[in-house]
């Protein structure tokens, strides 16, 4: 798969249109990984001239920030802002909204001023540019809830852009009873990802998979690589497996036209 | 003769708002315990938030039935307040319903019957409040940190409106010239003949007592307001204009760190230098939260705000899967830690002396710090924009930068994302492999 880098651009005089922030999950997360293929395939369609920091990438300092350490947090965006300001870098998009809200709303004040955007938004653009279209035949009639991930919905009011990709799928989207700005979190924000969670009665990616599959869906679409982890283990906890699957819209969009 | 009541109702009123002035100043020098942070930018929008969310209870009504009963309740305490004000001025020149002489017969008797109307609404309104706080089983009144006097409180509350309703309708019911002038009287009329056995001077005595006893009950009743989680009804409209207006998505950046950490990757920076001769007698700024002080005078004014009706804790994901974390008591904890605060620097002649406490641990404890998932549901929940997250993230902050003391497993994230520029332990090198593994 072509996946240029910016240091390969840079030695062709290049500037390319946008960047892909693959994050650290869509570089090194097995599952995460197909997402980050997916939307690949998604740029080179729609013939898209983007390129990757590649080796040059590194934690965005997202997780480190919401655990409470704002040293490493601080260090980490200003070694990405010096490269990405080394390489002149305007607009960034990335599948990752922990990526898209930490580079949109927390770098700028320490000297990152970027146009960011999540894969959904750009996909979104991509569309009404009429550089892409989705086949809306592959999937049709396929029923699929969406799950808000936190840090797109509530944290940057980003609701229609994943919404609006969905419905042109030819799908059949039912809302979760929590949707939107009522979402219930996937349970891995905060850091809670890399541990385990404090006692309790239950997983907060179990309530949240139930309450999916009260949608009866066949498909269970995120935007975001940790809510995919989550899902997809609530999922396996229902033994659930056979009937549904757990997708990233731009896998879902990737499987409709065929990439 | 004539004048005792006069000079009793003014002193009444003295003392009543003279004593809500001085616990008013008293809340607003502990909220200034706070840290500075700026909210002087955007006024307009902040205006317009205030006037939303506070005055037009938009974020109320999300949850219908509970928003629609607060509806009423609200509107039948600001317009009955109209009253209060004839009230006061009657009792202070010792005239009788004298809006009416101002105004004419028929505005007053659209205003008081307005006023009627809104009181019997308010009272059913309550009553199902109580109703719902203490027979329905809702599970957010049920919680740990409801029980005591978060629970009374909010039942004394409920029974000093339902009393001040019904000594409006009875004081209209007695008052015999205006049950005679029959307007004005939708709801007192019913009631009116209730009282049919009494005679005129006993009427009259029962109309002066529920007059008495209903402005003596209002001055009451604000002065409850500083004990009470009832201070929102005025602190709601400050808490919603200063609240943040960055997405919610969108974490401070601690400036404290910035400047160390830009000197840390300066490549010219002399490690061995010595300090600044001026800097010598700068204290290093304590990073994150563990007390009141640390926290911002935002924050503090969203503890006094918090009317503790848990509509944060009934939408938390970690409250909802068992967990110790309530965004709720995060709040009520840094109210009453702030409180204990406030009553030191009382008995200490205005300083505070170290009682060895503090906000971490004495009431909030790091295993409910480390149950959240930063989801901002408790923050898009609250009908006035109160913000548990930030209190909950800057304690982490100390909890990490000050004591070293994260979850273990965090500390393995952390340490990889420094060595290896994410939170697994990959190597850099590999960043890249994804593109070429199918």
């Amino acid at each position: 798969m072509k996946v240029p880098t910016m240091a390969d651009m840079m030695a062709q005089g290049k500037q390319p249109e946008v960047l892909f922030w693959v994050g650290a999950a869509g570089s090194y997360d097995d599952r995460a990984k197909k997402i980050s293929r997916a939307f690949v395939k998604i740029l080179h369609q729609a013939n898209v001239d983007f390129a990757v920091l590649g080796v040059e990438e590194s934690s965005t300092g997202d997780a480190a920030k919401r655990a409470g350490n704002e040293f490493l947090f601080q260090m980490q965006a200003m070694m990405n802002i010096e490269i990405l300001n080394g390489y002149e870098v305007k607009k960034i998009v990335t599948c990752d909204p922990h990526s898209f809200n930490t580079l949109k709303n927390e770098y700028p004040s320490l000297g990152g001023k970027y146009e960011v955007y999540h894969h959904t938004q750009f996909i979104q653009n991509l569309l009404k540019e009429g550089r892409l279209k989705i086949d809306d035949t592959t999937l049709k009639g396929k029923r699929v809830t969406f799950h808000d991930p936190c840090y797109l919905g509530r944290g940057n009011e980003v609701y229609e852009s994943p919404r609006d990709l969905i419905k042109r799928l030819g799908v059949n989207l039912t809302e979760m009873k929590r949707n939107k700005s009522t979402a219930l979190c996937c349970g891995a924000g905060g850091a809670q990802m890399f541990k385990d969670a404090e006692r309790g009665d239950k997983e907060i990616n179990i309530l949240r998979t139930e309450e999916a599959l009260e949608t009866k869906p066949q498909i269970i679409a995120t935007g975001c690589p940790y809510c995919n982890t989550m899902m997809t283990d609530g999922i396996k906890f229902k033994e659930k497996e056979a009937n549904v699957v757990v997708k990233d819209i731009a896998e879902l969009i990737a499987e409709a036209n065929n990439l | 003769m004539q004048y005792v009541p006069i000079v009793l109702f003014a002193l009444a009123l003295i003392v009543g708002i003279g004593f809500f002035v001085m616990n008013i100043r008293k809340l607003s020098r502990n909220i200034n315990l706070g840290k500075d942070v700026n909210r002087t930018d955007k006024k307009p929008e902040r205006l317009k938030n205030m006037m939303m969310i506070a005055l037009g209870q938009s974020k109320m009504i999300k949850r219908p039935f509970s928003g629609f009963l607060h509806v009423i309740v609200y509107i039948g305490f600001v317009i009955i307040n109209i009253e209060v004000l004839e009230i006061i001025i009657d009792g202070l020149v010792g005239s009788h319903r004298i809006f009416k002489a101002v105004i004419g017969d028929g505005i007053y008797a659209f205003l008081i019957g307005t006023f009627e109307i809104f009181a019997a609404l308010v009272f059913v309104a309550v009553v199902l409040f109580w109703t719902r706080r203490n027979v329905a089983n809702i599970k957010r009144f049920m919680s740990a940190e409801m029980k005591g006097w978060p629970k009374k409180d909010a039942n004394y509350i409920i029974y000093f409106e339902m009393i001040l309703m019904t000594l409006f309708i009875v004081m209209n019911a007695t008052d015999v010239p205006f049950q005679d002038a029959g307007i004005g009287n939708p709801i007192s009329q019913f009631i009116a003949p209730l009282f049919n056995s009494f005679s005129l001077e006993a009427l009259h005595t029962i109309e002066r007592t529920a007059w008495w006893i209903h402005i003596l009950g209002i001055l009451t009743f604000l002065n409850y307001l500083y004990y009470s989680k009832h201070l929102h009804i005025l602190l709601a409209f400050p808490n919603t204009y200063f609240a943040n207006l960055n997405p919610k998505g969108q974490f401070t950046n601690l400036e404290s760190v910035t400047s160390e950490v830009k000197l840390m990757m300066d490549p010219d920076a002399d490690p061995y230098a010595m300090p600044a001769e001026d800097a010598e007698e700068t204290v290093p700024e304590k990073f994150g939260a563990s007390d009141v002080a640390d926290l911002s005078w935002v924050q503090l004014l969203n503890a006094y705000t918090c009317t503790e009706c848990g509509r944060c804790t009934s939408a938390c994901p970690a409250s909802l899967t068992g967990k110790k974390l309530s965004p709720r008591k995060i709040m009520m904890d840094t109210r009453d830690r702030l409180e204990e605060v406030g009553r030191n620097i009382d008995a200490n002649k205005g300083t505070f002396v170290d009682d060895g406490k503090q906000l971490l641990n004495d009431y909030i404890s790091p295993e409910e710090l480390w149950a959240c998932t930063s989801c901002n549901a408790c923050v898009e929940e609250c009908p006035v924009n109160i913000d548990p997250l930030s209190i909950i993230m800057d304690m982490r902050r100390y909890l990490v930068m000050e004591e070293s003391a994260a979850p273990q497993e965090l500390n393995m994230m952390m340490t990889n994302v420094e060595n290896n520029g994410a939170p697994w332990q990959y190597n850099q090198q590999d960043r890249l492999n994804w593109a070429n593994e199918e």
